[in-house]
């Protein structure tokens, strides 16, 4: 049950990107900005985390689940005081972020860009 | 010369004597194949940046037109060329290798026009005897200077238009040369013509405030209607006097919407469909996923200097107006909101 | 005068869009959404069998979604660098641009491009061109949203 939960949210958070490239003129990383930022503004809310609740990876794997991750950690750092604010929401992330820089930095480093096929 | 309004007329005959298209791997496997001078199987042509590539591409250009114009590089007063990226780099590299003088000429994707309209007028002005024109664009240093990267996993709009990988150049004289013979289909040998440099229009700039730099068809065609429009306003011809019609890189939306305009305009539309297409919708196959069509300095550079110059010699063709289409938009024009101007050039050939 | 002039330039700018827009084929809004769907849906059906197997293997629930999000990440950069990627995207769309690959994919395809620009100031500084933004939003989305639940917290103990 809990696999097609995720596929149905994970999909459906894909056909609503979907549709904001097409039927806009956004361009891919306007969209990408727009779903994290409101990832991270449903789950300031409270509306996001049931959703992850009930879907897992479906709401955690599109990128309102890194927003998501990122106010979660914000949030979670108020016991903290300021400095767990500030840092709660980076280190929630921190493990992608991580692996996407040194990882893409190496990758960039090996391959060449293709040309047209 | 003569000069009516927009329209410029060489008096002094402006011969075109030489010509030389090259095209990459997606425009070979198109339908105008045959008529491109050389096809290349990589598109690197063997360099290290795209940029290189693009310079050699149109660099063998010009060297080939002016071979095949028996000129050598020292008789020749000026290269005017441009193609699309910034400060105009694979002319100003192609310039320093060929140690010729040149004027970099930026006029988008509609700078083959630009650069025979003025280089004809340098020709007519007797200002000098042999001039070298050109123009190049390349897929992949175009699109990630305007669009996004290769390997961005984003899909293309059905507006969206391909930039052609391709060169073209050509070698403009006062004085013509005798092409030689050339055997036809049946087997019985032809005189060359002479191609005359016969008038050309200056476009204006006109914005019909599109946004969207997928959308550079629609934002063009307005302004290569008000060019023919008014050329063939000055000339006093009407649209059948020309055997064709080109515009550059509308693509097939820009031509739609151009034919559309047209019969707006009071030109019949069997005359259009019979005389008038566009470079854009010539230089691919629909199946290539190419969506809207070609763009590119590089997409009217080459139909130019390869079929209508080819077939113009055989005498298929004798008079042809061709016109470069440019969407002046920069790399940050469309951030700052601001919509994309389009421009467009015709020039008149005749061969005789 | 003037205002009137920019008034009217709109309209027509509008007109000729809308007119435009008649001559433009519609994307395909059914065929694309639906290869998002199943694309999506997969991607995260996919990984959530990944978070099971690391779970049942003896990793915590939140390292497991670590672990998950990094081998996406992993992936999604290696089809980046041998350019089946934009390919992949090109058929599923938002499938796999939403997703967490998306993000990876938007990192190494600018940095790849600007190779030969240095591995410094090309690689390096182009790796964000297009993910900067997603970053730089995102946090400084959950640095406010910290704040003003820190906020909340001290008007409540006070």
């Amino acid at each position: 049950m809990e696999y097609i939960l995720s596929f149905i949210v994970g999909g459906v958070i894909c056909v609503i990107g979907q549709i904001m490239m097409d039927a806009t003129k956004l361009t891919a990383p306007r969209v990408l900005v727009i779903l994290v930022v409101s990832g991270a503004i449903l789950q300031a809310l409270g509306i996001y985390q049931p959703l992850v609740d009930l879907a897992g990876t479906g709401a955690r794997i599109p990128l309102p689940g890194f927003g998501y991750n990122l106010a979660k950690g914000a949030i979670e750092g108020v016991s903290k005081g300021l400095l767990g604010v500030v840092t709660g929401g980076l280190k929630a992330a921190a493990g992608g972020i991580a692996v996407a820089i040194g990882w893409g930095y190496l990758m960039a480093l090996i391959f060449d860009p293709k040309s047209i096929r | 010369m003569a000069r009516k309004k927009q329209t410029i007329i060489f008096g002094n005959k402006p011969y075109i004597i030489g010509s030389y298209s090259l095209v990459g791997k997606k425009e070979s496997d198109g339908p105008m194949k045959k008529w491109f001078d050389e096809c290349l199987e990589d598109d690197t042509y063997g360099e290290k940046t795209w940029e290189k590539s693009e310079s050699k591409m149109l660099k063998t250009a010009m060297s080939e037109a002016m071979r095949r114009a028996g000129k050598n590089k020292d008789e020749i007063g000026v290269v005017l060329s441009g193609d699309l990226l910034n400060q105009l780099m694979s002319s100003s590299f192609t310039a320093r290798d060929l140690h010729i003088p040149f004027l970099g000429m930026y006029g988008a994707c509609s700078t083959m026009a630009e650069s025979l309209l003025l280089g004809a007028v340098l020709v007519d002005g007797r200002y000098s005897d042999d001039i070298v024109i050109g123009a190049s664009s390349h897929y992949c240093t175009a699109e990630r200077q305007f669009r996004m990267p290769l390997e961005h996993g984003n899909q293309r709009p059905p507006s969206a238009q391909w930039t052609v990988t391709g060169s073209g150049a050509m070698l403009i004289s006062s004085k013509s040369r005798d092409g030689g013979f050339r055997a036809d289909d049946k087997g019985s040998w032809n005189r060359l013509k002479h191609i005359r440099v016969e008038c050309g229009t200056i476009g204006k700039v006109i914005d019909a405030g599109i946004r969207d730099a997928n959308q550079m068809g629609s934002a063009m065609a307005p302004a290569a209607v008000d060019t023919l429009l008014n050329h063939l306003e000055d000339t006093g011809r009407d649209l059948d006097y020309y055997d064709v019609v080109l515009t550059g890189d509308l693509g097939y939306i820009g031509k739609d919407i151009m034919k559309d305009l047209l019969i707006d305009a009071g030109i019949s539309k069997n005359m259009l469909d019979e005389r008038y297409d566009d470079c854009g919708c010539m230089i691919y196959d629909l199946q290539q996923d190419i969506h809207s069509g070609g763009s590119g300095c590089g997409c009217s550079a080459s139909i130019f200097a390869g079929y209508i110059y080819k077939k113009m010699t055989t005498g298929e063709l004798k008079k042809v107006l061709i016109m470069s289409t440019g969407a002046l938009l920069s790399t940050i024009s469309p951030f700052q909101g601001e919509s994309i101007p389009g421009i467009a050039h015709a020039v008149s050939l005749v061969a005789e | 005068m003037e205002k009137e002039k920019a008034v009217d330039k709109k309209d027509i700018s509008k007109a000729y869009e809308n007119y435009a827009k008649k001559f433009t084929p519609k994307p395909k809004y059914i065929a694309n959404s639906l290869k998002a769907f199943f694309v999506g849906g997969t991607i995260c059906v996919v990984s959530m069998w990944l978070e099971n197997r690391f779970i049942s293997s003896g990793a915590e629930e939140k390292d497991a979604s670590a672990y998950v999000v990094m081998i996406l990440i992993i992936i999604a950069q290696l089809l980046t660098g041998l350019g089946w990627f934009d390919t992949i995207a090109k058929h599923a769309g938002a499938g796999v641009i939403v997703p967490i690959t998306g993000f990876a994919n938007s990192m190494v395809a600018p940095a790849l491009e600007y190779k030969k620009e240095g591995v410094v100031l090309g690689v390096g500084g182009k790796l964000f061109s297009l993910a900067g933004p997603v970053l730089v939003c995102g946090i400084t989305a959950s640095i406010l949203i910290g704040l003003i639940y820190l906020g909340l917290d001290l008007i409540s103990v006070g």
